[in-house]
Order: C-alpha cells, then sequence, then structure tokens
C-alpha cells in the first residue's frame, strides 16, 4: 500500500522536476531525445572490459544535471532501486571469468570483477541519462517529439492518455488497496481471491470509465482522430546542442582521455 | 525481467528495436483502421489499469512473498492482439523512462519479450485455440493460465537469447536457461493464476466484454506469417544497415552479420566507414578494444592472455579515471553555481 | 431564434439489460431558458442528458435541437451546438495539457491554429482560468478542474449547455464562484443536480423526474413549495427554505 504511494509521489515528483525553466528544459525535446539516445549507443558499444573510458561520459549527465537544476542525490537513488536485475546477471562474470587481468601490487583483479565494475558504470550512465532526459523534458514533450521524429499518433496518443490516467488510477488503486487492508487482519483478506475480486472490480470501472471517456471525446467532435495543435521549435540551438554532444560522445568513444591523461601523470612522476 | 541497457549490445539492442518498432507501427495502422474508435480511450485507461494494478500486490499462501499482476494477457483478452500490444507498449516505456526500469535501447527487447511473445503467439495460439469459439468458464481459466506461463516462459527465453548474443554476460547458456526459465515458470503460475481470476471476474460480471475479443471478429484474426515475415525483414535491413555503422565492435555484431549474410567473410569490407574507423583506430593504438579483446562466445570463454595488459596501463587508466570524474563532478558543480547566481539575480 | 430549441416528445429508454429508465419525457425548452432537472438517484436525469447530445438514441420518441431532429445525420451538428459538462471532470479532461484539453473540440472542428488559439484563450479567460493554460489537469483542484471543463466546452461555442451536478465534489467557495460564472452566461442551460439550492439561484424552470417520468414541469419557486411533490419524488425543500436550526424561523 505504502508502494502505491511512493509510486504516485515520484511519478508526481518527477512531473515537477519536469516543469521547471531552466536552459536545460528549454531545449527542444527532440534534440534531447536524439542525444541521449546517441550517448547510450556510445555508452553500450565499449568493450566489456572497459572502464577508465567510460568515465569521461559522466560529464554529460553531470552538466545536464546542472543545467536542469536537478536532485542529484534523488536520481542516484532510483537508479539503486533498479539495479538488482544488472547486479543478478553480471555477478556471474566474476564467478566464471577468473583470468587475472589487472594487477595493483598486492592486488589483482579478475576479468570477471572488470568487466562486472563495466557493467554497472554502464548501467548507472544508461539509466541515469533516461531519468536525466525525463526530469529536464517531461513525458508529454517526450511523447511529441516521438510523434515528431516518425513514431505512428497512435501510438504517441496512447502514451499521452497512458500517462494522464495513471494518475487518476493510481489513486482509485491505492484507495481500494487502503480499504482492504483496513479491512483484513492477520494476513486474512490479502490472498488471491480478494486481489482478484478488487482487480476485477477496478477494471470493470476503468472499462466503465473509458466509456464516458469516449463519450467526452464524442461531444467534441472526435472523429477517431486526434489532433494535437503544438509547435515545436527547433532552431540552431537545438543543431548545436545536439552535435556539439555527438561529437563529443564520439571523440570519446575513440580516444581514452583519461588513459592518456593518466599515462601524463604517471610518466613525469616516475 | 526487465533487459537494461547496460546487458545488451548495439547490435541487439537495435535490431530487436527495429523489429518492436515495426509491430509498432503495423499495429498502430490495425488499431486506426478499426472503425470502434472506442478502443482509444479504452487502450489509454487499460494501460493506465496495467500500471496501478501493478502496485497492489497480493500473499502467495505459504511463502510470505507477494505477486502482482502480469499485464499483456489480460490486455490481449480485453483488447484483442494489435491493442494490446501497442498499451503493453506503452506501459513498458512509462517503466523505462520514469522508473529507469530497463533501458531506452533495452525498451526494444522489453517490448519484444513482454508484448510480442504473450499477444501474438500465446494469445492466439494457446488461449484462442482452448478458449474456443464458444468460451466457457473452464475453458477461459485453463486458457489463461497455460497462455500466461507460455507467454512469460517464451519471454524470459527472449532475455537469455539477446543477453548470450549481446555477450556483456559471462553466463553460459546452459545456466543462464536453467536459472530463467523455473523463475519465470513460478512467476509465469502465480501471474497466470491472477490474471485468470481476474478475466474470470469480468466474465461472471459483463461477459460481453470478454465475447467480444474471442469472436472471430477482425480484432481478433490475423496472418502470422505476415508478421512473422515483416518481423524478419526488419531484423535482416537493420541487422545489415547496424552492421555496417557499428563494425568497429565486433564482438556483438558477429552474430548479426553472421545471420544476415550466412556467412562470417563479410565480416571486414575493405572500403566505407568500416575502413575509415580502421584507420582511425590504427593511429590511435593504445585503444581499449585492442588491449581487451572480448572472446567470441560467451559460452566457450577464452579471455586474451593477461600478459598484453600492462599493469602501467591499467593504473593510467585508474588515475586517469579519477581524474576525469573529479573534472565531470566539478563542471556540474560550477553550472551548477553559475546559473544559480544567475538566478538569484 | 428558433435553433435554440431543445424539444423532447415521448422519449422512452429501455437499457440492454432491460432496466426502463425512461418512459414517456415529453417537454420543450426555449431560447435563452435556464432549466433545472432534478431527482432522485437513478431517476433518469442522467440518461436523459445522453440522449440531449446523441450518445444514446432509441426508436421511440423525437428529440429536436434547434431546427433538426437528432439522428444519425445531423450528430455532428448537434453536438457542436449542445455543450455537455460532465459529473466527473477526470472524464472531460482527457489530454496531457489544459490547453491541449481546451483546443481538442476547436481542432476537430477543423479550424486554423491561430483560431484555435484565440478560442482557447477566449474560453479560459470566460471562466478565469487563463493561468492553468500549460498546467497537466492532474495538477489542478477539484473547483479549477470543473472551470477547465467548462471552458473545453465553451470552446466549441455551443449555444444549449447540458451539465450533469455541476456542484458536486466542490468545496462551498468554489461552489460559488461557479454559480456566480454560470449566472454571466447567456446560453439555454440544463442542469441535472441535488443542488436544489443552486437550482434557486440559476433556474426559473424545474422539471422534476421520477421513476423516468416527468412528475412536474413549472417555475422553481412554485415546485419547491410543493411539499407533496417533493416528498414523493424523494427530493427535500432547499436548505434556504427550511427552517433555521437555531431558532426554527423560515
Amino acid at each position: 500500500m505504502s508502494r502505491i504511494k511512493t509510486a504516485f509521489l515520484d511519478l508526481g515528483h518527477m512531473d515537477t522536476l519536469s516543469g521547471r525553466d531552466t536552459f536545460a528544459h528549454r531545449i527542444d525535446p527532440r534534440a534531447k531525445l536524439l542525444t541521449t539516445l546517441i550517448f547510450i549507443i556510445t555508452v553500450i558499444s565499449f568493450g566489456k572490459y572497459e572502464i577508465s573510458a567510460l568515465i569521461p561520459f559522466f560529464i554529460f549527465p553531470a552538466v545536464m544535471i546542472s543545467l536542469g537544476e536537478l536532485p542529484v542525490y534523488y536520481l542516484f537513488r532510483k537508479i539503486l532501486i533498479v539495479i538488482p536485475f544488472a547486479v543478478m546477471i553480471g555477478i556471474f562474470n566474476p564467478l566464471i571469468d577468473r583470468e587475472i587481468l589487472m594487477r595493483l601490487g598486492p592486488f589483482s583483479l579478475s576479468g570477471g570483477w572488470i568487466s562486472f565494475c563495466s557493467i554497472m558504470i554502464k548501467f548507472t550512465l544508461t539509466a541515469g541519462s533516461v531519468l536525466v532526459l525525463i526530469a529536464c523534458t517531461g513525458f508529454n514533450s517526450v511523447c511529441m517529439a516521438l510523434e515528431k521524429m516518425g513514431a505512428p499518433r497512435v501510438f504517441a496518443v496512447q502514451l499521452l492518455f497512458l500517462y494522464r490516467y495513471i494518475f487518476v488510477l493510481i489513486d482509485e488503486a491505492s484507495r481500494m488497496a487502503n480499504a482492504r487492508s483496513l479491512r483484513s487482519f492477520d494476513g486474512k483478506g490479502k490472498g488471491i481471491k480478494v486481489f482478484g475480486y478488487l482487480l476485477g472490480h477496478l477494471l470493470l470501472r476503468t472499462i466503465d470509465r473509458a466509456q464516458r471517456i469516449h463519450l467526452a471525446m464524442l461531444c467534441r467532435g472526435f472523429d477517431g482522430e486526434i489532433r494535437v495543435n503544438r509547435r515545436l521549435e527547433a532552431g540552431i540551438r537545438e543543431v548545436i546542442f545536439t552535435i556539439a554532444w555527438s561529437a563529443f560522445f564520439i571523440a570519446m568513444r575513440f580516444y581514452n582521455i583519461p588513459l592518456i591523461a593518466g599515462k601524463l601523470i604517471t610518466e613525469s612522476i616516475l | 525481467m526487465h533487459m537494461a541497457d547496460a546487458l545488451i549490445s548495439p547490435a541487439v539492442g537495435g535490431t530487436v528495436w527495429a523489429a518492436s518498432a515495426g509491430l509498432i507501427a503495423y499495429c498502430s495502422k490495425k488499431v486506426r483502421d478499426d472503425v470502434d474508435d472506442r478502443i482509444i480511450p479504452l487502450m489509454g485507461v487499460a494501460g493506465a489499469f496495467i500500471f496501478a494494478a501493478q502496485m497492489i500486490n497480493f500473499t502467495i499462501p505459504g511463502t510470505g512473498s507477494s505477486g502482482h499482476l502480469g499485464g499483456a494477457m489480460i490486455l490481449s483478452v480485453l483488447l484483442g492482439p494489435y491493442a494490446a500490444f501497442l498499451t503493453m507498449a506503452s506501459v513498458l516505456t512509462v517503466q523505462a523512462l520514469f522508473f529507469a526500469d530497463g533501458g531506452l535501447l533495452a525498451l526494444g527487447c522489453n517490448i519484444f519479450n513482454l508484448g510480442f511473445f504473450p499477444c501474438f503467439i500465446a494469445y492466439p495460439f494457446i488461449y484462442k485455440k482452448i478458449a474456443g469459439e464458444k468460451p466457457s468458464q473452464n475453458r477461459i481459466l485453463i486458457g489463461t493460465l497455460a497462455a500466461s506461463i507460455l507467454g512469460l516462459q517464451m519471454g524470459a527465453f527472449g532475455v537469455v537469447l539477446e543477453t548470450l548474443f549481446s555477450g556483456i554476460s559471462e553466463l553460459p547458456f546452459g545456466t543462464f536457461v536453467l536459472m530463467m526459465q523455473p523463475i519465470h515458470l513460478a512467476i509465469g503460475i502465480v501471474e497466470g493464476m491472477v490474471t485468470a481470476a481476474v478475466i474470470s471476474f469480468v466474465w461472471k460480471s459483463r461477459p460481453e466484454l470478454i465475447q467480444k475479443t474471442t469472436s472471430p471478429a477482425p480484432s481478433g484474426n490475423f496472418s502470422l506469417k505476415y508478421v512473422l515475415t515483416a518481423l524478419l525483414a526488419a531484423a535482416v535491413i537493420t541487422g545489415g544497415i547496424l552492421s555496417w555503422f557499428a563494425s568497429s565492435h565486433p564482438d556483438g555484431l558477429e552474430w548479426a552479420v553472421f545471420h544476415t549474410t550466412g556467412s562470417e567473410e563479410l565480416e571486414t569490407p575493405g572500403h566505407g566507414v568500416y575502413s575509415l574507423l580502421t584507420k582511425i583506430q590504427g593511429k590511435t593504438a593504445f585503444l581499449p578494444d585492442y588491449n581487451f579483446k572480448t572472446s567470441k562466445n560467451s559460452d566457450i570463454k577464452k579471455p586474451e592472455p593477461a600478459s598484453i595488459i600492462d599493469s602501467g596501463t591499467s593504473v593510467s587508466g585508474l588515475v586517469g579515471g579519477a581524474l576525469v570524474l573529479v573534472l565531470a563532478a566539478f563542471i556540474g558543480f560550477a553550472l551548477k553555481k553559475r546559473s544559480g547566481t544567475r538566478s538569484h539575480l | 431564434m428558433s435553433h435554440h430549441i431543445v424539444e423532447v416528445k415521448n422519449l422512452k429508454f429501455t437499457y440492454p439489460d432491460g432496466t426502463c429508465a425512461l418512459q414517456d419525457i415529453s417537454f420543450r425548452i426555449t431560447h435563452g431558458e435556464s432549466v433545472a432537472v432534478v431527482g432522485e438517484n437513478g431517476a433518469g436525469k442522467s440518461t436523459l442528458l445522453l440522449h440531449l447530445n446523441g450518445y444514446l438514441m432509441s426508436g421511440n420518441g423525437i428529440i429536436r435541437i434547434g431546427d433538426y431532429p437528432l439522428t444519425k445525420e445531423t450528430l455532428k451538428e448537434v453536438r457542436r451546438t449542445v455543450g455537455m459538462v460532465f459529473q466527473d471532470p477526470d472524464d472531460q479532461l482527457f489530454m496531457p495539457t489544459v490547453y491541449d484539453d481546451v483546443a481538442f473540440g476547436p481542432l476537430n472542428l477543423s479550424l486554423p491554429p491561430e483560431e484555435v488559439d484565440t478560442r482557447v484563450d477566449n474560453a479560459l479567460s470566460t471562466v478565469g482560468a487563463l493561468h492553468l493554460k500549460s498546467r497537466p489537469p492532474y495538477r489542478l483542484s477539484g473547483g479549477e478542474k470543473r472551470s477547465v471543463s467548462i471552458a473545453t466546452v465553451l470552446a466549441m461555442s455551443p449555444d444549449i449547455l447540458v451539465m450533469d451536478e455541476p456542484t458536486s465534489n466542490l468545496d462551498p467557495r468554489a461552489r460559488r464562484k461557479l454559480i456566480e460564472l454560470l449566472k454571466t452566461f447567456k446560453h439555454t442551460k440544463i442542469i441535472a443536480t441535488h443542488d436544489l439550492d443552486m437550482v434557486m439561484d440559476l433556474c426559473e424552470r424545474t422539471i422534476v423526474i421520477h421513476k423516468g417520468q416527468v412528475m412536474a414541469d413549472g417555475p422553481t419557486a412554485e415546485i419547491f413549495m410543493n411539499q407533496e411533490l417533493l416528498a414523493e419524488s424523494h427530493l427535500e425543500k432547499p436548505l434556504r427554505m427550511q427552517g433555521c436550526p437555531v431558532c426554527g424561523k423560515t
């Protein structure tokens, strides 16, 4: 039950973040979406033992977070919540791949641990960039961007509708779950049977709601086509944004700056 | 069991995305051509319902753990496969964007695993075969249960294959299958039972809602051959494009190239982007790809001898990495300060 | 101005499950009238309203909106003429932002984008909600949602406003503001409600429905004085007309 509330507040919080007005928020959503995609593809195109070359990629989310004035800790916690699946799959690497790939004095690291770390870094980067995208763009704008970039309108509209009614239905579901838990004792009443009735009722109510929404749409001239009057404006700023970041990502893909810098330092010390 | 970006290679992610995108386009067209425009708001709220329903859980008897509703089968029964697939795709998109549950690139895989298999395989070939033309309470129950379980098994197998072909995880095929399938059998049974409970509730109170999609009306009637052909075509085309684009990273791609061309010889064409990329790589001798060459197949692992990576390189990497990390944090911090003072002015 | 007339003649309706919701309803509303439709829960008010914009159509009886009899052919025109405000604003506000929602109708009328913008601005400023334009509907209070719902309908510039329980779920102040707003509208208004005090403020005429039939149709003041009629239709005098709970005076 508290989970429902948390999820609801969470959606609401992300939504609030995306409603701010900063430089990061003002950039056309298409530019941000495209840049994030290029970012993710570049990050995951690295070999599985790569660590140092991935580090410069933290610059992109860091810049967006500060430009968008987003809460770092909050986003980081959101990543931690979903990391278990990646850990579950990745943890087998150290168990299976025991070949020593790196020695640092008395410590030796097996390839498995390196690739595990690499997975974790990639996960943080990719998941983080998606959260940053949504927090400084907003879901509706991402949907509009998708539609303008060629996604079928039916799908874009479906996303918008879904997002609109998540707020209503989560509220409804949490009221039902509350009503159930207030009247169930010693775990009785929380079994599958009651659950089936509960969801069944919610589903029927949802279908009735769909009917009323359809009626409301018909009353305002709906004819099967949803029209949205929204002009997205992409100017030179967006072009520069996309190209500059993409160039940076690709450069970082081919030149391992940390390694070069590190070499310079270690060589000058030695 | 949502795939994450960090576990897939661009080639696998891109190929499966193309398949999913093709399906989305195809289903969108089908839904738009449907004369009954009531489906549009219904899909929207049904998606929100799946989302809200996942937040309510129930206690699994005897275990103390809790389960929740899986979405695709209930959507298929209510909306028919096309609308159900679109709705499932939208639910997964929201999860990917807001909860970072499966990334943007892995979203294609997740839509495919959790949408395609239940909506286009399990629903028409298992549920409808069992429920039949004149469904009864028991037929619906058994059909839902069987279709949910098998749909999830196929999805889990999809996860295994996608992970394997990406070559990021070291898990051998056999172990991975033995791990994933039983776990998802358990999940599938629970989800199937819940789905069956909800559907039978709806069947009892409003049978017309379920009959509509069960009858051989246009919404439930489609040719699998067509879907599969389109899917294959999409996969081949993107496989080809991606192999050309990403050949600087051969490990994940070999599979795609191998499958699209039928031979591994095409792997290194001496012209175009690939040769350009090799030239660039040739000039930058310390490129990580060449230091850490990964094995071709995850199940027969043979890592490069460790000797090629001298500890000097690794130390440099670590020192430099730390340096850049500090730099990244500093850039972020500096920008924040600047924008902070500006907004106060 | 004959096109603002609403005429219902011998309307009968039975739901597919056999529930007889309306049996022989007839009335006629002329231009500029403000009419309340009152009656107990399940009396058939909502079913009646759903007929006025052609969502439900029964073979029995005739409905005329303006110059048109309501048929499949005139449906589009009728829906433009009759603006319907629903009981639950969450059903009516289905688009991502207030702007999109108010623009939904005008866009479906295939108006040029600039005209759509003007209409949205006008409708929103009429209900005093222009500042909410870029907000998503789930970030509005109950009263704001109601105002925006009304704006979505106003943007279609309807001649007739049909409202289902406009004051439900509103706090006293939002309710008062809404009543003041509705007073300023020159449209023909048909309001189904249990809020009889609002009826006294807004509607000079009241139609009482009981078990799918018209029990009474006349001036509001007369109907609310008829104790017997009210009791039979499961209604009560508006609070304002009842005795003061402290001193007992009326």
